[in-house]
């Protein structure tokens, strides 16, 4: 049986849905992602050429510097953002960057926490709504 | 604004939730309360310090939280120093980029000045004699002045970033969360160093690439590091957690024997987790060294030094190995430091000799974070600094050799890599 939903815990509220970029190694938004185009553009990644914007962006974790908030701030300025950003692991630092953006912009950026075997689940799925209880739905 | 039920609120902290402290202090726990929210903290605790990254130019949003605050006159309720902006303010003939780049870093700065923010201009505030002492807690953003702070001063420190570094400064309080708590700060990996390692571990180069072996192998999580040379400097130590913090997320590790909190393996590690243990052998060492470098050994532009920001005592080594080395220097030697470093040696004299000997000295700011810095960016730039190799060349399309300080003086002077060994 595929599994339809999943419940995750919600780190930032919010609800969205979008297609899901499912990025298949852990990424800095800060020097992996262009500010201004909303590209990938680390070159060891696997997943460089591809846009984040309007995605619902899973990431199985987050890495590098704590300047990523501030490259995902700017992305959700000029519309330019994910959707939503689901991960794997907890990351704080993409938290506070939805959260700055919301505050200055009213931008929307639901971050939803779901563990390592649930992202597997959502990773695979081609697109996904988000509810404000952090619920998850398949297409 | 909704305070989740699992945070616990002070009288104080819901008054200044309230606005009852004023709209910056509102604004700074709305933010904090998020975090605590994404956390899952229980309770806020008060910080003694904060340390505020968010001072580099990434974009219109840099400004704007930045402007959120000074708007309603918001002023930081601790002691704040500054980490690096994108020029420098004191040698402003060094950036050759446009003024209009020049205007919006300078901008920025201004801002952070106007909410009492001290400018310091450092990425090792903990050089700096005044420092945070072992248990204190504070709100410290920067990756290599967060695993410093953490590991060798034994202050405990969240990984704070751009705005919520601001926001814990403005608000004083944070989560109880992360390596705020004791339990956190235990190992749950245990690096072993094969004897065979010492040699390559006295010298700072060959600790940058274990930091970034650690990073590597440790993610995310706090390691303990077995087998370090009993005279290992904080020098050394600074230049491991650099190299973890780029190639990983480390925060914190512990230097069994060297650090306050791993007087002991058993001291570091989590007593009912069995942790993972790794052995690092001299072979894992020389290939983390070279993976460092993205050319072959040969002619070079430039030579770059201090990255995290040098110390005294790191200028102390530079002069004695420029003075022992014959010849001038044939190619561009820059080091970074803060201000706080560069006035102590003009007061003893070195920097007037280091200018002489045609060293160019930056502060405020880093070369590898903006390719106006150097003469030659993009040219073969050598450099003992396993942050500045892991980070320049995506930055500045760089292309970079790594070895020691005494190799790279010595590579300065030839033009081309000389070592002493390989």
């Amino acid at each position: 049986m595929t599994t339809r939903t999943v419940q995750g815990r919600r780190l930032v509220a919010g609800s969205a849905s979008g297609p899901v970029l499912a990025l298949r190694e852990p990424l800095s938004f800060w020097g992996g992602v262009d500010p201004v185009s909303g590209i990938v553009i680390e070159p060891r990644h696997p997943d460089v050429g591809r846009s984040v914007a309007g995605q619902v962006l899973a990431m199985p974790a987050a890495r590098g510097s704590s300047s990523s908030s501030s490259v995902l701030a700017e992305l959700l300025r000029i519309g330019r953002g994910p959707a939503a950003i689901v991960l794997g692991e907890a990351d704080e630092i993409l938290v506070v960057g939805a959260l700055a953006a919301a505050e200055l912009y009213g931008a929307v950026c639901p971050i939803v926490l779901v563990g390592p075997a649930a992202y597997a689940v959502v990773a695979a799925w081609p697109a996904t709504a988000i509810a404000t209880d952090g619920t998850l739905t398949s297409g | 604004m909704d305070v989740p039920a699992h945070l616990e609120l002070t009288d104080d902290q819901a008054r200044a939730v309230a606005g009852d402290q004023g709209p910056g202090v509102q604004r700074a726990m709305r933010i904090i309360v998020g975090l605590a929210r994404a956390s899952g903290a229980a309770r806020l605790i008060p910080i003694g310090r904060a340390h505020v990254d968010g001072v580099l130019y990434h974009g219109q949003a840099s400004q704007d939280f930045a402007d959120w605050f000074t708007s309603v006159d918001a002023r930081v309720a601790v002691p704040t120093t500054l980490n690096v902006a994108a020029l420098d303010l004191l040698h402003p003939w060094l950036f050759r980029g446009d003024e209009a780049e020049a205007n919006t870093g300078r901008r920025l700065v201004d801002a952070y000045l106007a909410l009492g923010c001290q400018p310091t201009m450092t990425c090792a505030p903990y050089q700096d004699r005044d420092r945070p002492g072992l248990g204190e807690d504070v709100a410290w953003a920067e990756s290599n002045a967060i695993v410093f702070v953490n590991s060798v001063l034994g202050a405990r420190t969240a990984r704070y970033g751009d705005f919520s570094d601001i926001a814990a400064a403005v608000a004083g309080w944070v989560p109880d969360a992360g390596l705020h708590r004791p339990e956190a700060r235990l190992a749950e990996l245990v690096v072993e160093l094969d004897p065979d390692t010492e040699d390559w571990l006295t010298e700072e180069s060959g600790v940058g690439a274990l930091g970034v072996i650690v990073g590597r192998l440790a993610a995310g999580r706090v390691a303990a590091i077995v087998g370090l040379p009993d005279a290992t400097t904080e020098d050394a130590l600074k230049a491991l957690g650099a190299g973890a913090a780029s190639s990983g997320s480390v925060a914190m590790f512990h230097a069994v024997g060297l650090t306050p909190e791993a007087p002991t393996l058993e001291a570091a590690v989590a007593p009912d987790r069995e942790p993972t243990r790794i052995r690092i052998d001299v072979g894992a060492i020389r290939s983390a060294l070279a993976s460092l470098a993205t050319v072959p050994d040969g002619p070079i532009d430039a030579v770059a030094l201090g990255t995290p920001h040098f110390s005294v005592g790191e200028f102390g080594r530079l002069r004695t190995l420029l003075a022992d080395e014959p010849g001038p220097l044939r190619v561009e030697l820059t080091v970074n430091t803060s201000r706080a470093v560069l006035s102590e040696i003009t007061e003893s004299g070195w920097l007037d000799e280091l200018a002489a000997a045609g060293v160019v000295v930056v502060t405020d700011t880093c070369t590898y974070l903006s390719p106006t810095l150097m003469r030659n960016p993009t040219g073969i730039t050598m450099t003992n600094s396993a942050k500045w190799a892991y980070y320049a060349p995506g930055n500045l399309d760089a292309r970079v050799v790594y070895g020691s300080m005494r190799d790279c003086v010595a590579s300065a002077k030839a033009g081309r890599v000389i070592r002493a060994r390989t």
